[in-house]
């Protein structure tokens, strides 16, 4: 691609430029203020994602490519980067109670999330392997500090150093599998790559597997799965929250596009790890959640199911596959931030309270927060008219069409399994006796839950606009 | 013609009363009074609004009416509404039985009310919904939806064992309707949309035909439920509170056998033939078997759940037999089933309430103490027994025929299930209501109070006039199930005559 047509326009980059300039200024005013600017420099980043969100949707329609090719605007990019952008702007609303405690009033807290933010950004628009790696570093590296952001505690420490350490492991090979692929195509252009993979050579698959690998460990899917329980569960809560929505966005993002777009001559190919690894996430997820005591655990597990089912959508590897992701994701961010939104609301004289044994009665004391949180898990676990089904609609449709029967039928056995711990916790909300009253919600937790509550349980009512979105987003790819 | 959507009224109406009874506060007296009538009235007006339906139906026509449709999900996938002869009679008794199960649970449940009757009003939409849905997703969104519900009437108002049945209920349903779900999708790749009409019409290759058959049957012969996937309905049963075991028994059981009628047979008619033999097999075994261990029961709620399975065998086999008088006779012994079976587990209920058990043994000679009730009960024992003069016989006797015409065998062992059911039914009623009244605990036990009285009487009524008279039944369903048998024999026809001239 010459430099003329693609240009060095900073027209499409505007809201990532947005985001940096604005993330630098309030860690000026954070350093130069204090810590006592926590509360405003939360504040602010919270209107700087909605700013950086508005911008990226007044950008001119179409595809918009600049930094030669390597950096694309598409509907795909605005659908998920919306998508980012929600997920770390509500998980900055979750996150204000942890940092009013006077011993974590950490300003830095919310630029790193800013800064994960905008590694999401550059990562959902790369169009070559550079851009990919540079934003998939400052995502993950912002990630890892966040993670140890409770600097005091031994779990929260440990969960940021093993983050790091196989996060790190895991870019290695990313980088590895890149340099085979740059080896034998010539190129680290999606676009150079597809033209240059009509067969899939050994070296080609060679470096591919280990691209797919570094991408896996991102999502989550097994088998490059272990980090994520312990990291959920040694993580403060809101960070936990912020894990299991924004980053998984972004990485299933470069998953489809670096698979549809840069090597769509070798889809046979890629199509058997991604189905392995779809049935492999899928069936762990779902049973080694049904013995888990902590929630979050819990979650991190049921993260890694999920992660599964999208997955099940990417290996279709056609239109309605992609579609099928990016309904799944659109539709697990909002089910998992509800269900965060219910879990950091859970608190007992000012004691968080984490092990699902906790929420016993929570249908008699808590009628109302036991209801939406009911809904969540039934979603969750995929059971009509709620949302949840629809995303396992989209994406097991695809995988239908595409012929992949085993990985379907597998897949919808597992989300029995995987109903089965959903419905444990519910069972202890409604069928428990009560075990005392939990603390009241505060006011951010309320609205979080209310609307992802209700766009949850409504979302049968008029799933229209979401579909044809995703649609053109998918179709955008092709 | 109707101007206004009759049939999304019905469906959603109890909607709006379990959000009535949601904006109702507090939990005293007074709030659970409220909940009470708002959802007595509701299930009322509801009934009242579907005996529109039967008025304006035209039963000589046989294709779907009061047809609704909006767009909904995507092309092809739509928000159609509609019934037939086939439909309606569902639709009815679904309505016509909420009421019943309202005041059944006027004095039972005092746990809870508003949270059990909004359970309730949202469990009357799904299964009206499902009956009325004419898109094959949302049959599903119904069909699946009522698990919700269900799942938590007999998790929280249940018996001791109600975590353990609760979880069974839902995850055997749940894994026999997911693979239905994977056949919607392969359907709507097929016909390029998921509305039952246009697929009706459709043809489906044959190698489809049989994995969607099996995935259907998966589905329906778990809810309705067939052997031998049918070890969660006692548990189910057992642990549910009365009006729970009602509607269980009552309508989530038909929507197995409205599933059949609705899918498997019209839309994958070879299948549904070739297959025939495993349907009459595993209807044969329910039949026997079950009515076999229905005798060994202790525990009358699960005797009856047993008999239960013993006459859905009657209904997959007249329906599978392809005939118009094992069809019509298989729609009608659901209805039949549908009131006697309902109003069975009303009339444990009735004394559940006052002994707090379910022990065969813990009761006899209840006929001193209450005349009333031992002839209610004696009038639906005879009814599950299939004697002639009541609903029972008429639905026992036209799947008997309409099989016999296709497989002697199967008619044959059949017909010993009618009278396994005279065994055990009777043998109940004579260790439950016969006998000396010896127990001290059954020695001041009342007969049936004017609510219980209210809840028993009118099914009474349906039970013996369906029974000498089951027309207004037969001929709302007629023209849909003749019309769904001449589709089906031409198909099959059509298949034997190519392969005849192949040969």
């Amino acid at each position: 691609m010459s430099f003329s047509s693609a240009g060095y326009q900073l027209l499409p980059v505007l809201p990532e430029l947005v985001l940096a300039v604005g993330a630098m200024g309030l860690l000026m005013l954070g350093a130069y203020r204090g810590e006592g600017t926590t509360r405003p420099v939360t504040t602010l980043a919270v209107v700087l994602l909605v700013v950086t969100g508005a911008l990226e949707l007044m950008l001119p329609a179409g595809k918009l490519t600049t930094f030669g090719g390597s950096f694309i605007v598409d509907d795909f990019a605005r659908f998920l980067k919306i998508l980012a952008i929600i997920g770390s702007a509500v998980t900055l609303i979750l996150s204000t109670e942890f940092l009013s405690d006077p011993s974590r009033r950490i300003f830095e807290y919310s630029i790193l999330v800013l800064l994960s933010t905008l590694g999401m950004m550059v990562l959902i628009s790369a169009a070559d392997l550079i851009m990919l790696y540079l934003g998939l570093e400052l995502m993950s590296l912002a990630l890892y500090v966040v993670a140890a952001s409770n600097r005091d505690n031994a779990k929260s420490t440990e969960a940021g150093l093993k983050y790091f350490v196989l996060g790190a492991l895991s870019s290695g090979m990313l980088l590895y599998g890149a340099s085979l692929i740059y080896g034998f195509t010539g190129t680290v252009d999606f676009a150079g790559i597809a033209a240059a993979v009509k067969t899939g050579s050994v070296g080609i698959v060679f470096g591919l597997v280990f691209l797919l690998a570094g991408l896996c460990f991102k999502v989550s899917a097994v088998p490059f799965h272990m980090w994520t329980p312990d990291v959920y569960e040694g993580a403060p809560t809101p960070v936990t929250a912020f894990f299991a929505s924004a980053p998984k966005v972004a990485a299933l993002a470069v998953f489809t596009r670096v698979t549809l777009t840069a090597f769509p001559g070798i889809i046979p190919q890629w199509q058997q790890i991604l189905v392995f690894v779809a049935i492999a996430s899928m069936a762990l997820g779902s049973f080694a959640a049904i013995g888990q005591k902590n929630i979050k655990r819990l979650m991190a597990y049921s993260s890694i199911g999920h992660m599964g089912f999208a997955l099940v959508g990417l290996a279709s590897g056609t239109v309605e596959g992609a579609q099928g992701v990016l309904v799944y994701i659109a539709i697990y961010v909002a089910m998992t931030l509800g269900t965060f939104a219910v879990i950091l609301s859970m608190k007992r004289d000012g004691q968080p309270m984490e092990q699902i044994s906790d929420f016993a009665g929570l249908s008699r004391t808590n009628p109302l927060l036991a209801f939406f949180f009911a809904m969540l898990l039934f979603s969750l676990a995929g059971i009509p008219p709620l949302a949840g089904f629809f995303a396992k609609w989209y994406v097991f449709v695809a995988a239908i069409k595409a012929g992949l029967f085993t990985l379907a039928v597998i897949g919808v056995l597992t989300s029995v399994v995987g109903a089965f711990y959903y419905l444990t916790i519910i069972k202890v909300m409604y069928f428990d006796e009560p075990a005392g009253e939990i603390e009241p919600m505060r006011i951010e937790l309320r609205t979080v839950l209310a609307v992802a509550g209700i766009f949850n349980i409504f979302f049968f009512v008029y799933p229209g606009p979401l579909v044809s979105v995703a649609t053109a987003a998918a179709k955008s790819l092709f | 013609m109707t101007t206004w959507p009759i049939l999304s009224v019905v469906t959603f109406l109890p909607v709006i009363g379990a959000l009535a009874i949601y904006l109702t506060r507090g939990d005293d007296e007074a709030a659970r009074r409220n909940a009470r009538w708002i959802a007595m009235w509701t299930t009322l007006v509801t009934f009242a609004v579907s005996l529109i339906l039967v008025w304006r139906f035209d039963a000589a026509n046989p294709d779907f009416q009061f047809i609704e449709k909006a767009n909904w999900l995507a092309s092809g996938i739509t928000y159609h509404m509609g019934v037939d002869g086939i439909s309606l009679p569902f639709v009815i008794l679904t309505t016509a039985l909420m009421p019943f199960c309202i005041i059944a649970s006027w004095k039972s449940v005092t746990n809870r009310v508003r949270e059990y009757m909004m359970a309730f009003l949202l469990l009357e939409t799904l299964m009206v919904g499902t009956f009325c849905a004419l898109d094959l997703v949302l049959f599903y969104l119904f069909f699946e939806g009522g698990l919700i519900p269900m799942f938590l009437i007999i998790g929280v108002w249940g018996g001791p064992r109600r975590v353990y049945a609760s979880f069974k209920f839902f995850l055997y349903t749940l894994l026999g309707s997911v693979l239905m779900l994977l056949a919607i999708m392969a359907l709507y790749w097929n016909a390029g949309t998921t509305d039952i009409p246009t697929l009706m019409h459709t043809a489906v290759p044959r190698s489809l035909q049989t994995w969607a058959w099996l995935a259907f049957f998966a589905s329906f012969a778990v809810k309705m439920p067939m052997w031998p996937v049918h070890t969660w309905l006692p548990d189910a049963h057992v642990e549910a509170p009365t009006a729970g075991s009602v509607i269980l028994a009552a309508i989530l059981l038909k929507m197995g056998g409205y599933g059949f009628l609705r899918f498997s047979l019209p839309m994958f008619p070879l299948a549904s033939h070739d297959f025939a033999w495993i349907i009459f097999s595993l209807s044969v075994i329910a039949i026997v078997y079950t009515s076999l261990v229905a005798l060994m029961q202790e525990d009358i709620k699960k005797l009856i759940a047993y008999s239960s399975v013993a006459h859905m065998g009657f209904v997959t086999m007249g329906i599978f037999a392809g005939t118009t008088q094992g069809v019509a006779g298989g729609v009608f012994q659901m209805v039949s089933h549908g009131i006697v079976s309902g109003a069975l587990f009303l009339c444990v209920g009735i004394v559940y309430d006052r002994m707090h058990t379910r022990e065969i043994v813990a009761y006899g000679g209840l006929v001193n103490r209450m005349p009333l009730y031992a002839l209610v009960f004696m009038v639906f024992t005879m009814a599950n027994v299939g004697l002639p003069g009541t609903s029972g016989f008429v639905g026992e006797f036209m799947t008997l025929l309409g099989t016999f015409k296709v497989s002697i065998p199967t008619a044959t062992f059949a017909t010993l299930g009618v009278i396994l059911s005279a065994a055990y039914a009777l043998w109940l009623y004579r260790k439950v209501v016969f006998g000396a009244l010896t127990k001290p605990s059954l020695a001041s036990i009342k007969d049936l109070t004017f609510r219980e009285s209210l809840t028993l009487f009118p099914l009474v009524a349906l039970t013996i006039l369906f029974g000498v008279y089951p027309k207004p039944v037969l001929d709302m369903s007629a023209a849909s199930v003749q019309q769904l048998v001449n589709n089906y024999n031409a198909a099959v026809t059509a298949v034997k005559a190519a392969a005849l001239v192949v040969q």
